[in-house]
């Protein structure tokens, strides 16, 4: 691996500490203490979903994934771990990209004069605990996509200024993880405020924020280990190592476009759902629809929006024409933009190797297998 | 003059008229914007009136029904169609896909009174319908957004998108990935709030097929996940039984 | 803090139908003004950038700003009623109000193509994004070279405005050709394919810019056309349509490959969007 030279413009380094397991509740008190509401992994409906996180006694402890191509499972085990487990079905892209949300209500008195009202971002500041590299490499995209154009989205903006990201380097893979293939994990080497490396008595704790340095001033905190060091790095190394999933490349762009007519469109056509549960998991997927909501009585209405995805009809819609009616430019849709167009919108591609795709298509399409069939593996 | 609504009903449980009768408040903002004219489960009646808007509750089971829908077609400007029953036949059309005659000499003592036909058909098997709604009931969400459009002088706008949509929005956890079910969430249409789902158990369809639905696909999965050829041909036939994409899927795994 | 338009990009501005023009069966002109006084005397544009246009209760559509940038007075839309807000819209009448969001997306490019000639090709039933650059070049004409404005339509009956066909090819260095597959009586112009139409004007492939919108598939062929007799790729812009939530970028369904209708155009250079241009499904 080719080592970045402009090792001087990193971010000043904060020395590696060690937290006890049983000092962690004393983490979330800090971020209370500092504003934070905090968001958790935990053990729901069978799977791990990040909900609002009051106590440790709260996290997954012991709790291991199995993850393939439409099938999730978990498994309880006597671990200590609390963070023993690849990925959910989401992690920070609910918690800032709302799922559904209003922008503005307007009013329409008897003269039928307008009065519009933007509708005021939520922000209270949330601590999420438990992001991982893929998420982290999403959550830059999607700040690129919603922020840093010419028209940053407020709600989005509000909630992202007030994130305070706890991260977890990976410690388990699951089959269906590839972030060492699109080169975005399993360490997390940006963006977090704090990361957690977890061994089997505590953590290393990293600190990539003057916030966060700050949130771990008044914990019990001990300088690492050289052991304990050693212990995080290998685990993330085998993260990495037990991968079996790759992308044929790390640019496809071309390549996917000078294949629009591959016959493997229409084979995974025969199998795809169409059902969209591949963009609603995909951290990086940004598409959202408006639609208004009348008051029955006419007098007032309310502007929403709520993630859509291009495997919908209302997507590529024009008066009268939908621009993909089919399964098979649907699909085409959503891998030429993910592995493809991202490359010109965000100067990479949209894909972060996390797997949810795949798992949580419920037929279990494999975006890598699509990828190598139509691109040829190795390109 | 305020626009005529009426509610008629054919072949079914009355459920889906229960969208207006349960509206609480919002069935008087209705009553101020229109005038009720039939609704014979709420009061009026006046099956004959001429009206703009008349909602169809249930299926065509019986001669009878053939002649009053044309009548009520004749008379009203915009026709809806209410739930499963009215928009795909409902439960009742499991008879198509057998001997209806025979079924009715083993339950009733004397089976010459009865008159019924031997299908149960969705109303735009027999008038123009200009707008289905569907869903086993359908809710109050439903019928007042259509109503409140046609005010406002604009078609009803209705998303044929997969449950999936609304069920991941809701922050559900997809029962048939994670927990083996036979969730028909895929291929039917949202509208419920992926209520079934939401609750950890699997959609059944209540709302009917989605638009660019996959079928085959998923008759393959259910067969995966070990369901026998009638349980998965029962996943698809229960409420919209006259629906062509379902019926077609059901046959498909048992002729 | 957020102030107005900077920060909330989706936020509408009321604005009244000042004058309400029905210009065929199902296409009007609604003439706008803002009801805020600040917001009309600070709202400038370019000729083929569109506003989000917004239906009381019912919904948004991006509609193409027809009117002179240098009439701030009122703004023009032009609209066909063809979508479900765009068919409620068909009902406004005078004094009512509707919310305006824009400009959004990039024009057509009049500066750099001043003192070239241009040439404007536009089918099915004419296209509102071209009438607001013939507009802007018969207002400044001395500016501008030749005008060529080609059409094609499939019925002699489907040509909307024929008087003001008529009126522009009255006006000096502008040619008016029209085609129809089908004629009808009293047709004046041609009976034959849009594609006939480049055989009968020739024009002068290094120094003219064509500018173009309608169906894709007419614009496809004119721009073989053009390319056949020797026209750059570069000179050659074209308005496209796409589905439009949001107008800023965000909402994705305009997307065009890797381009964002809504940002990135309406108006595209050729060279910008060929790669796709007429591949089903993009
Ligand atoms: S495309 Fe699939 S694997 Fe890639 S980031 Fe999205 S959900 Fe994860
Ligand atoms: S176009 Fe499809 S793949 Fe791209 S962001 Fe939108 S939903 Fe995701
Ligand atoms: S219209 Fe929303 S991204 Fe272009």
């Amino acid at each position: 691996m080719p080592k970045p030279k402009n090792k001087q413009t990193d971010p000043p380094r904060y020395p590696l500490r060690y937290l006890a397991r049983a000092s962690l509740p004393a983490l979330l008190d800090s971020l209370r203490a500092a504003g934070y509401r905090c968001i958790g992994p935990q053990l729901k409906e069978g799977a791990v979903v990040y909900a609002e996180l009051d106590t440790v006694e709260q996290l997954p402890r012991g709790v291991h994934d199995q993850q393939s191509p439409g099938e999730y499972r978990t498994q309880a085990s006597e671990d200590e771990r609390y963070f023993a487990w690849a990925n959910g079905p989401q992690a920070i892209k609910p918690w800032l990209f709302a799922p559904r949300e209003s922008l503005w209500q307007v009013a329409r008195d008897e003269h039928g004069r307008l009065r519009f009202r933007e509708t005021s971002p939520q922000v209270t500041p949330l601590a999420v605990i438990g992001a991982r590299a893929c998420d982290l490499a999403a959550l830059r995209l999607q700040d690129q996509h919603f922020l840093h154009g010419a028209h940053p989205d407020p709600y989005y903006q509000a909630r992202r200024e007030s994130l305070f990201i706890v991260a977890v380097q990976c410690s388990h893979t699951a089959a269906t993880c590839f972030c060492a293939s699109t080169g975005d994990g399993p360490r997390a080497e940006r963006d977090f405020d704090l990361a957690l490396s977890e061994l089997n008595a505590g953590y290393v704790v990293e600190t990539g924020s003057q916030r966060g340095a700050s949130v771990l001033a008044a914990l019990p905190l001990a300088a690492a280990t050289a052991a304990q060091r050693d212990a995080a790095r290998q685990q993330s190394e085998r993260a990495a190592r037990l991968q079996t999933r790759a992308l044929p490349g790390r640019n496809l762009r071309d390549v996917l476009f000078a294949n629009l007519e591959h016959p493997r469109w229409d084979e995974v056509a025969a199998r795809c759902l169409s059902c969209g549960n591949c963009t609603s998991v995909c951290p990086t997927c940004f598409c959202h629809a408006e639609s208004e909501q009348p008051a029955l009585d006419g007098a007032h209405s309310e502007h929403v929006r709520e993630w859509d995805s291009c495997f919908t009809q209302g997507h590529s819609y024009i008066h009268g024409l939908t621009i993909r009616a089919e399964t098979r430019t649907r699909y085409r849709q959503w891998l030429t933009h993910k592995l493809g167009s991202w490359h010109e919108q965000y100067g990479r591609s949209g894909c972060v190797g996390c797997g949810r795709c795949m798992t949580w298509c419920p037929v279990g399409i494999d975006i890598t297998e699509e990828a190598s069939a139509i691109c040829g593996e190795g390109t | 003059m305020k626009p005529k609504i009426a509610v008629h009903k054919f072949s079914s449980c009355d459920g889906c008229q229960l969208a207006f009768l349960n509206a609480g408040e919002q069935l008087l903002t209705l009553s101020e914007l229109v005038d009720i004219v039939h609704f014979v489960e709420a009061g009026p009646v006046a099956p004959d009136e001429q009206v703009d808007i008349a909602f169809v509750e249930g299926s065509i089971t019986t001669p009878h029904d053939v002649e009053r829908i044309q009548r009520i077609r004749s008379q009203s400007h915009y026709l809806i169609t209410i739930g499963a029953c009215a928009t795909a036949g409902g439960v009742q059309a499991l008879r198509n896909l057998v001997d209806g005659q025979q079924w009715i000499n083993a339950v009733y003592a004397s089976p010459q009174y009865i008159a019924s036909l031997a299908t149960s058909t969705p109303i735009a098997a027999h008038v123009k319908v200009d707008l289905e709604l569907w869903g086993c009931p359908v809710n109050t969400r439903q019928v007042m957004a259509a109503v409140r459009a046609l005010l406002f002088g604009v078609v009803p706008e209705i998303r044929r998108d997969s449950v999936c949509m609304e069920c991941k929005r809701e922050g559900n956890v997809c029962v048939l990935v994670a927990k083996g079910q036979p969730c028909m969430g895929p291929v039917t249409q949202t509208g419920c709030g992926a209520l079934c789902p939401h609750f950890g158990r699997d959609c059944y369809a209540c709302y009917g097929p989605a638009e660019n639905i996959n079928t085959p696909a998923l008759v393959n999965r259910f067969a995966g996940l070990g369901l026998l050829p009638e349980e998965i041909a029962r996943r698809f036939l229960t409420i919209n039984n006259a629906a062509p994409a379902f019926v077609d899927a059901a046959r498909s795994v048992q002729p | 803090m957020r102030r107005g338009d900077v920060s909330h990009p989706y936020l509408l501005h009321e604005a009244e139908i000042v004058t309400r023009v029905q210009e065929a069966p199902d296409i009007f002109t609604l003439r706008l003004r803002f009801s805020a006084a600040a917001r009309q005397r600070d709202y400038t544009f370019q000729p083929g950038q569109f506003n989000m246009v917004y239906l009381y209760g019912v919904g948004e559509v991006a509609i193409s700003i027809v009117s002179d940038p240098e009439d701030d007075l009122l703004y023009d839309h032009t609209i066909r009623a063809v979508g479900r807000v765009t068919r409620g819209m068909a009902a406004l009448r005078a004094g009512d109000y509707v919310g305006i969001r824009g400009p959004y997306g990039r024009g057509w490019p009049l500066p750099q193509a001043e003192g070239r000639d241009v040439l404007i090709v536009t089918g099915g039933l004419g296209c509102a994004p071209v009438v607001s650059v013939i507009h802007y070049i018969l207002k400044r004409r001395e500016r501008y070279g030749r005008l060529i404005i080609m059409q094609g339509v499939k019925h002699a009956n489907d040509l909307l405005w024929r008087e003001r066909y008529a009126e522009w090819a009255r006006q000096p260095n502008v040619e008016v050709i029209i085609a129809a597959d089908q004629g009808a009586p009293l047709w004046p112009w041609r009976i034959g394919r849009v594609t006939d139409l480049f055989d009968q004007v020739p024009f002068d492939s290094e120094r003219t810019s064509a500018m173009m919108c309608g169906p894709e598939v007419m614009m496809r062929v004119a721009v073989q056309q053009l390319l056949a007799r020797g026209m750059n790729e570069a000179d050659i812009h074209l308005s496209m349509e796409r589905n439009m939530h949001c107008a800023v970028g965000h909402c994705g369904h305009c997307q065009y490959g890797g381009k964002f209708v809504c940002k990135d155009g309406p108006v595209f250079a050729y060279p910008q969007v060929k790669e796709l241009f007429g591949v089903r499904g993009f």
